[in-house]
């Protein structure tokens, strides 16, 4: 019997663990929005790609690094208020799945036109930040991996005092809670609709950026909402601290399955066992770690 | 007290069967006489195809109220059981594979569907995500499916039933032509049985339904089965009428995508829905390509066709979810002036 | 008492009138005469100290109810009583923390919901629980599925057997449609009427198998006074010519005091007060909690 490799596990581990944290920020982004207003807002993915691609192409054609960001972020939320005017409002009484569908249709046109305008060609990203793994007491960690996840770290911490300190915060979570009662107090929703979703923007412009850096900006960025939806399950739709760790759930078990027991399966298991997972999860807690149990009234 | 006096709605139609009949013989008998081998090739073998898929899928999603997004996953397993069954098993005729095979997408259907039972709405949809990637990988990984071809492809065999030769572009489109009918007019035949109506019954009110008595699981389990026996042989019909050489690639997500398309498009819970949803998803890449190449020229390459597609699909979608969220049947209805919706004559 | 006469233009094209319900008329089911010296004969339907929490909030706390064959008792209280919950534990949706429930003499620790319907046990619910997307006929015929024996593949191919239950099962619809004046939207989408129509329609639904036992959560809620009179002579109808028995949740009390024969109080949970109308009217526990001062001398919708 061989001995068990236990800093190759750990590194495994860590980068599963660290790739977790690129699924949690996209995640993030899918929780802003679901706690607002209901929605399950499957082009999140197609805005990760929208941002990136937009980024990227000003940098390419000139545009110095910090006036493409923040022109990416403007168009990002004026994408973001467009969508919620156009989309969403005509749909605000119809019944979730019906808006799901939607934002199905919706993740189309934003693939659809992100590309029209920018091509479909592969960009590389860079964010000033090199690729070269340092070594920690044996373990091999990728620095880029690393200064993901302090970004993303930030970003959560940052959402989360906004949302407990803040007053737009505040009001957040009060539609989130109960629409009429909202609406009855006098808060004005479509603005905090119009709030919520470029907030949403400026998530999905950070977790493409990140994305993007990592793996070259192409339409494949887009499919990263179907890693997400599997750690929104896990930790509940409406669950920042959910994401989070479905998110670090997902990306360890994920990287450990394909490592120690791919090979009883030939490999590549990678694709669906964040699924696997998620479903046995769903079987025994069908609201997720972290999720509102849904009461039904009748 | 009161009398109150109701007209009836609708004064004078024609009976409910007067459409389909014309549609038939015009399909059976016309069709084939005036389309030309390219009409037939490329529009209206795939249409057959999605338009079964379709009709499958809206039992499910339609009628039952389950969201299923793993639709492509179930003709990938019509497809290749299919193929396995007719390669492997001496003597076995052509239209039994196909049955078999559609019994097969119906088992797998109902494991990918056992999470309906606990599961709802999103959380339901995600897990029929599932469904789709371990299929997908499934068929690739283990070369047993495709009969050890390096990519996973397999060809379609030669169509032959009762000795007759379907091969043909024309004999192709009558093999589909009748599957497609006798499934769909299974299909009509549930969905008008009590059967239906407790397939609707669970999409409106599931708690209600389990009080009265529909027995909940069985017509869940039901609803899967029966929409991946019709899926699994529309993928059947796809592979062998249509394209005759496939790969699971070719059954991915996009597909699945568009099988939902179709039937958001064509109406919910309708069976003709599923027939003008796949009719406007067939053709209308072909009227958007004249149409580009018309208008934009050079600049109209087939890159620029792909993302105009993808856009004007999804801002259809969003179109008809928000202005006509019965599809295209009931913009139908509409304009023949048919409000009423009556019940199919009692069988007694 | 309802006398409407509603004229229907159907198929036929032939005008149709509605007689007006029978004030009595023979039933298979002994109707009981009701008075306090009934309440000897064993109950068709008893829960003993049920209890039942949500997450620390008790809704019930230890209530017993005892209901007599044909009898039409309310279960009336302020908002948050627990009379909702109180029918969903009879009807099997909730399971309660202590107690249990008699039906016919059998005890049961906890009613399982999918066997309500063959328990003779019918319900409608206070938020509509319309099949929005079937005709008043279709959902009907839905309340009749579980007598059903023939598969959806008998059904598909039109076998003898699924033949006979579907015309049966129609027939039976159609009894009961007329029987609540629904004959006229028979076909409509139940989800295109107006209101007071579709509690009628639930109603159908829920009385088309015949059941031994009617729950009716807020029946006449939302209802202007013309359909509540109307539904006060179904629901009065029900009991009389099929001798169901009805337990009824209503805060119209001018209904209740008019339509029931024992009337249950609840308060926080507890029971605080079971009798007649008079006796309850007059409970001073009942009317520190919810009636108000007592009028003698005016009567709300007397019906």
């Amino acid at each position: 019997m061989e001995s068990f490799d236990y800093l190759f596990f750990i590194e495994v581990l860590t980068g599963g663990l660290l790739s977790g944290v690129m699924y949690s920020l996209v995640a993030i982004g899918f929780v802003l929005i679901y706690k607002t207003s209901g929605v399950l807002n499957f082009a999140q993915g197609a805005l990760l790609l929208f941002a990136a691609l937009t980024f990227v192409s000003l940098v390419e054609r000139g545009m110095p690094f910090y006036l493409a960001l923040v022109l990416t972020f403007a168009i990002m939320v004026l994408l973001g208020i467009g969508i919620e005017r156009a989309v969403l409002r005509p749909l605000v009484n119809k019944p979730p799945i019906t808006l799901f569908m939607a934002t199905l249709g919706l993740s189309y046109v934003v693939e659809g036109t992100a590309q029209l305008l920018w091509g479909t060609q592969v960009h590389a990203l860079e964010l000033g930040i090199e690729d070269v793994p340092f070594e920690f007491y044996g373990v091999f960690i990728s620095q880029f991996d690393l200064f993901a996840s302090a970004v993303a770290a930030l970003m959560v911490i940052g959402l989360t005092l906004f949302f407990r300190y803040t007053r737009i915060g505040l009001t957040f979570r009060a539609v989130a809670d109960d629409q009429f009662a909202a609406l009855a107090v006098g808060l004005r929703l479509p603005r905090i609709w119009a709030t919520v979703w470029a907030t949403s923007g400026l998530v999905a412009l950070v977790a493409g950026l990140l994305w993007g850096a990592r793996s070259g900006v192409q339409f494949s960025l887009s499919l990263v909402v179907l890693k997400a939806l599997p750690v929104l399950v896990l930790g509940g739709f409406d669950s920042i601290a959910g994401a989070i760790i479905g998110g670090l759930l997902i990306g360890a078990s994920e990287k450990l399955a394909e490592v120690y027991i791919g090979e009883y399966f030939g490999g590549g298991i990678e694709g669906w066992f964040a699924y696997a997972i998620a479903l046995v999860f769903l079987l025994i807690r069908p609201s997720g770690l972290f999720g509102q149990k849904l009461v039904e009234r009748v | 007290m009161a009398a109150i006096t109701s007209q009836p709605v609708v004064s004078v139609k024609f009976p409910g069967w007067i459409a389909p009949l014309v549609i038939l013989v015009f399909a059976f008998g016309i069709v084939p006489f005036i389309g030309s081998s390219y009409l037939i090739e490329a529009l209206l073998l795939p249409f057959l195809a999605l338009s079964l898929a379709g009709v499958g899928l809206n039992l499910l999603t339609g009628y039952a109220g389950q969201v299923s997004l793993g639709s492509a996953a179930f003709m990938a397993v019509g497809a290749f059981a299919a193929f396995n069954f007719n390669l492997r098993v001496e003597g076995l005729p052509l239209l039994v594979s196909i049955a078999l095979a559609g019994g097969i997408a119906a088992a797998v259907g109902i494991v990918f569907g056992l999470p309906s039972l606990r599961l709802r709405g999103f959380y339901l949809a995600v897990s029929t995500l599932a469904a789709q990637f371990f299929v997908q990988w499934a068929l690739t990984k283990f070369g047993w499916f495709s009969n050890d071809n390096p990519s996973g492809v397999i060809d379609a065999p030669k169509l032959t039933i009762a000795g007759i030769d379907f091969d043909s572009s024309t004999g192709r489109y009558y093999f589909a032509l009748i599957v497609v009918t006798a499934l769909t007019l299974f299909a009509w035949r549930v969905a008008s049985s009590q059967t239906g109506r407790n397939f609707i019954a669970i999409r409106d009110n599931e708690t209600a339904a389990r009080i009265i008595g529909v027995p909940v699981l069985r017509t869940k389990l039901l609803a899967f089965a029966l929409s991946s026996f019709i899926i699994g042989v529309a993928g059947a019909l796809w592979a062998f009428a249509y394209l005759r050489t496939v790969e699971p690639a070719g059954f991915n997500l996009d597909r699945s995508f568009q099988i939902l398309f179709i039937v958001i498009i064509g109406g919910l819970a309708t069976i003709r829905g599923a027939f003008l949803g796949a009719a406007l998803m067939v053709v209308f890449p072909v009227v958007l390509s004249r149409l580009g190449s018309f208008l934009l020229g050079d600049l109209f390459d087939s890159g620029v066709l792909d993302m105009s597609q993808r856009i004007v699909i999804g801002a259809l979608i969003i179109a008809f979810l928000i202005l006509e969220p019965d599809g295209l049947a009931a913009l139908g209805r509409r304009l023949t002036g048919r409000f009423k919706r009556s019940m199919p004559e009692p069988v007694g | 008492m309802v006398n409407a006469h509603y004229t229907v233009l159907d198929e036929t094209s032939a005008v149709r009138e509605y007689s007006p319900l029978p004030v009595s008329s023979l039933s298979s089911r002994s109707v009981a005469n009701v008075d306090s010296n009934a309440l000897s004969r064993p109950p068709i339907l008893a829960v003993a100290g049920i209890t039942l929490s949500f997450g620390g909030v008790t809704a019930i706390a230890n209530v017993d109810l005892a209901v007599q064959p044909g009898e039409i008792r309310a279960v009336i209280g302020p908002n948050g009583a627990g009379k909702s919950s109180l029918i969903n534990v009879i009807s099997g949706q909730y399971r309660p923390d202590a107690g249990n429930v008699s039906l016919n003499g059998k005890t049961y620790k906890e009613l399982p919901a999918q066997k309500a319907a063959r328990l003779g046990i019918a319900r409608t619910f206070q938020n509509l629980a319309l099949f929005k997307g079937l005709t008043v006929l279709e959902n009907a015929m839905t309340g009749l599925t579980f007598q059903r024996r023939s598969t959806f593949i008998g059904q598909a191919f039109g076998l003898p057997r699924a033949r006979r239950e579907e015309r049966e099962a129609r027939e039976r619809a159609l009894q009961i449609i007329d029987f609540l004046h629904l004959g006229h939207v028979h076909d409509r989408l139940a989800g295109s009427l107006p209101y007071g129509l579709q509690k009628r329609v639930e109603l159908a639904r829920a009385l088309a198998p015949d059941p031994q036992i009617l729950l009716l959560d807020e029946p006449m809620a939302g209802m202007t006074a013309t359909e509540k009179q109307e539904m006060v002579g179904f629901v009065r109808a029900a009991r009389d010519d099929y001798g169901t028995t009805i337990i009824l949740i209503e805060h119209d009390i001018g209904v209740v005091m008019g339509l029931s024969d024992r009337i249950a109080v609840l308060d926080h949970g507890r029971k605080i007060a079971d009798g007649t109308p008079a006796e309850v009217r007059a409970d001073q526990a009942v009317i520190d909690a919810y009636l108000g001062v007592a009028r003698e001398d005016h009567e709300e919708a007397d019906v």
